[in-house]
């Protein structure tokens, strides 16, 4: 009830809110194909290496006065930049992929620390970029939000059943012509602008979890990909908004609230069904 | 029919994996067209990398390949493709005709929308299966077999006049795999078939030509093979099962 109260007079938090449902559409389209062609490791390397855009954007802005310099661009950039090298890697090294996107992770969240030590104020930008915080978001980070969502929903909806084949066998989408590599390098890359949508609600340690929480959810109830997109980004939008208003009573994170909210529903269907099955053994 | 329409040409195929040891040496091997063969030899002999040297997807260190009169990737919209079980995530939230569908993606459709025809195509051959009705069923929920004729129908979805098939009846009990095989052995009046046998005793009846791969190649008529090509194929300590056949025109 507060938080709705307040709701209607701040904008800071009408913005929050709305950052939390621009995020949670996205979250629970490109997390499903995460989920189901299984690289939450190259999702979360990829999260961790935007640590190295933001800092390094937030460094030229502050030390250098660049104002160009936006840290959400710095994190796109960032986020491509690991999405391209990964997909590179995993396509032709094969069974080193592994170490690669370990090396990716430290290295990315290492410059970024180098660049945010130094920037004054380095602790309350590395807080909010590794945590989160949705209620700094302004109403110009909104308008790219908003960008980064029609252009990932966009490539999705057109290249839907493509990205299905690819996710689904991607050795026979070759057989059938399909440039499988792009396909890839492009899933990647929208990966990474969903990250970047993430960050700015949840931070990027966080990112993974809501990237892949909703949609294995989501997975349980539903019989299509499609379905299970649509249903997860319910979810998500559903755990950013409760996760907002929870929070904002007893003043906690609400980055860390969210998250807390989507791993207890996680578990909680984990363990109905898991009863279920056992009940139903049991008769 | 005469014997000498090739579907598929072998010369001095040599393939080394990862350039170390020789996974195929000197391999030379002709297949004719409406010819049913079974690729048969022990695990890491070579059988899967040979489907996959004919697909394209493996480049050999020397020798050519000749599918279908022209290379491997050329020749790929005419053939089917089934590969083996394992590469496939039973879990996956599908419906069983975008299984089907995806049999018919191909470069030309670059952003990959399925026409009324494509979906028609689809329910045909899900008829021709054996799982006419089952479009709009989740491939979650199938059995093995099914899933299996699922996998066919999407290799089948071009109409191919090749089919390569990897281990199709691996993990099928007995009756489902000779109710399967019965199925290849009528397609195999307009296509050629190329399976892949993990289960080196069983030869089904509709087999003409048993290929023994294991580093190298030897071909047989299913009229010729018995216990000795088995030994020499597995080296020695293997007790053969005796099946009738009954093998026609040979």
């Amino acid at each position: 009830m507060e938080f709705l109260h307040a709701l209607t007079q701040y904008a800071f938090l009408q913005h929050a809110l709305i950052a939390g449902l621009l995020a949670g559409v996205v979250c629970g389209i490109i997390g499903s194909f995460v989920v189901v062609r299984r690289i939450a490791t190259i999702s979360g390397a990829i999260a961790h290496f935007v640590l190295a855009g933001l800092g390094a954007a937030r460094w030229l802005q502050v030390v250098h006065d660049q104002q160009w310099a936006d840290p959400m661009l710095g994190a796109v950039v960032a986020a491509l930049v690991a999405a391209v090298v990964i997909g590179l890697v995993s396509l032709r090294a094969g069974e080193r992929e592994d170490t690669a996107i370990g090396a990716l992770w430290a290295i990315g969240m290492a410059v970024g620390i180098l660049f945010i030590a130094r920037t004054p104020g380095y602790n309350e930008d590395l807080m909010s970029y590794l945590f989160g915080n949705v209620l700094l978001v302004g109403a110009d980070d909104l308008k790219l939000m908003a960008l980064l969502d029609l252009v990932v929903i966009g490539c999705c909806v057109t290249l839907f059943a493509r990205l299905q084949a690819v996710c689904f066998d991607e050795e026979f989408a070759r057989v059938r012509g399909i440039r499988v590599e792009l396909d890839y390098l492009l899933l990647l890359s929208l990966i990474a602008l969903t990250v970047v949508l993430l960050v700015s609600v949840v931070g990027i340690v966080l990112v993974i979890a809501l990237l892949t929480l909703p949609a294995a959810i989501a997975g349980r109830f539903t019989s299509t990909l499609a379905g299970m997109m649509g249903l997860a980004a319910l979810l998500s939008m559903a755990f950013t908004s409760i996760g907002l208003a929870v929070s904002y009573g007893p003043d906690l994170p609400a980055g860390a609230t969210t998250i807390a909210i989507a791993g207890l529903a996680y578990v909680a269907v984990i363990g109905i069904g898991a009863l279920r099955r056992s009940l139903s053994r049991r008769r | 029919m005469t014997g000498a329409d090739p579907v598929i040409e072998i010369t001095d195929l040599c393939y080394r994996f990862g350039g170390r040891h020789w996974v195929l040496d000197d391999v030379s091997l002709t297949i004719d067209r409406l010819d049913f063969a079974s690729v048969i030899g022990p695990n890491g002999g070579g059988k899967t990398t040979l489907i996959k040297l004919l697909l394209g997807l493996l480049e050999p260190d020397r020798g050519t390949i000749k599918v279908l009169g022209t290379s491997p990737e050329r020749a790929r919209p005419r053939v089917g493709y089934l590969p083996q079980h394992a590469t496939i995530d039973a879990r996956f939230p599908i419906k069983v005709v975008d299984v089907v569908l995806m049999g018919r993606l191909g470069p030309r459709w670059p952003l990959g929308r399925f026409t009324l025809a494509d979906k028609q195509a689809a329910g045909a051959i899900l008829e021709r299966v054996g799982l006419g009705g089952f479009e709009r069923r989740s491939l979650a929920e199938l059995s093995g077999g099914q899933r299996q004729r699922v996998l066919l129908a999407r290799a089948l979805a071009a109409d191919p006049e090749l089919l390569l098939l990897d281990e199709p009846a691996a993990g099928l009990d007995i009756k489902v795999e000779q109710d399967f095989f019965q199925l290849l052995g009528e397609l195999n009046r307009a296509k050629t078939v190329v399976l892949v046998s993990h289960d080196l005793g069983f030869v089904s009846a509709f087999v003409k030509t048993v290929v023994c791969v294991h580093h190298t190649v030897d071909v047989h008529p299913t009229s010729e093979l018995d216990g000795t090509t088995i030994q020499n194929l597995y080296g020695g300590d293997v007790r053969l099962v005796h099946h009738e056949h009954s093998v026609e025109g040979h």
